[in-house]
Parts: structure tokens; sequence; C-alpha cells
């Protein structure tokens, strides 16, 4: 299964990019799992405090993730 | 078009107008703008970026949330990305009423809620650094 993975702000710097593929996740996963894998692959990314949103809507972080969602992971939201 | 994220400065006088009818006899303008000094730091600019796609989705959803709670006409956000100097506008929100309290309830809701859910971020440029506003690292 696989996830397009997308970063904002101060994540994105972190990250180095604003957004990767994600493969090899189990079927059933979650966003927490999500943010986990994401996390091995960027280690920078740890204990940085974000939402997340799936397809464009926000998620909780056990909600399960489907082929081909995108998921997002928003630092706290600084707009207006 | 209800929400607009735009690169170009916001003028707030065509919005107000183009959300009045005869039908109205109050528009609530809010008009956010750059500041010189945050967190006691000397600002030069700010640096908006947004999640385009999902801003304009939760902007849709909160401006369904408005109308389901206040009795008011047209509404409009713009909100401006991109690089701003100080004493240009962020935001520009705008809603038009029978009444003025509406209006400016309304007017208000949108703000802070757009304030706590869409996605956008502001990066403080100041004299001497910079820095993500929201994160706190």
């Amino acid at each position: 299964m696989r996830v397009r993975v997308l970063f904002f702000a101060g994540l994105r710097e972190r990250a180095g990019s604003g957004s990767i593929d994600l493969e090899g996740l189990l079927p059933g996963a979650t966003v927490r799992d999500v943010r986990r894998a994401v996390e091995e692959r960027c280690p920078a990314l740890a204990s940085v405090p974000a939402a997340a949103a799936v397809n464009l809507e926000y998620a909780p972080p056990e909600r399960v993730v489907a082929d081909g969602d995108e998921v997002a992971f928003l630092p706290p939201v600084s707009g207006g | 078009m209800t929400f607009l994220l735009t690169r170009e400065p916001i003028d707030p006088a065509p919005l107000v107008a183009s959300v009045r009818t005869d039908g109205d006899g109050a528009v609530a303008l809010f008009v956010g703008t750059v500041r010189n000094v945050a967190r006691g730091r000397e600002v030069v600019r700010l640096e908006y970026e947004a999640y385009e796609e999902m801003a304009r989705a939760e902007t849709a959803r909160i401006l369904e949330e408005v109308r389901s709670r206040f009795e008011i006409g047209a509404a409009r956000i713009v909100h401006r990305l991109g690089a701003l100097a100080v004493g240009e506008t962020s935001i520009a929100i705008v809603v038009a009423s029978a009444h003025r309290t509406g209006a400016l309830e309304a007017c208000r809701f949108l703000i802070d809620r757009f304030k706590e859910r869409v996605p956008v971020w502001k990066r403080e440029v100041y004299r001497d650094g910079a820095a993500w506003i929201g994160e706190r690292s």
C-alpha cells in the first residue's frame, strides 16, 4: 500500500521536501502508523507537534488510511 | 468565488461592494495587516504559505457553518500568500447582512475559526532572524 505524504511550513523545512511517497504500509495502517514510518525515514520530524489531514480533512491518529490517500502533516496553523 | 488565495495585494473596497445587495443594511469588514513588531522583535516582512487545496475545502466548511449559525447574505474571504511587507493586508473578510448584529458576529466567527483551522502558515522575518509561527520548538 502506498500513500503520498505532504509537509508544510517548519515540517517541510525539517523534512527537506514538501512530499514523499511512502510504500509498504500494511492494510489497516493508521495515520499514527504513517507518522511513525515518516519519522523513521526523517528523524528530524520526530516529536514535532503536528495535526494530520487525510484527503483534505483533519483526521485523528487512529484514522485508517487507504492506498492512494494523501496524508498531510500540519504544524499548528498561523494564518489570518 | 467566496474564498480566494492570492499572491497579489488585497484591496478591501471592491470586496465590500461585491457582497452588498439592496436587501443588506450592513456589511462587516475585517482586515488583518502586517505589524512591525511581534514577540518583541522588529518584523521586516511576513511570508505565508498554505496547503491550498485543503485551505479551500476547510474554508468552504467554515462558510457553511457560519450560514447555519447567523442570518447573513453573501460572505467572502481573501487571504494573501507569499512575502508581505509591514502594512500590507494578509486577510480580508466581508459579510453582508440585513442587520449589523449578524454581519459583525458572523465576521468575528469567521476570522476566529479561520485562524484555528485553515491550513495557512506564517513565517515572521525579523531584522535578525526568522521563525515559523505556531511551531514551538
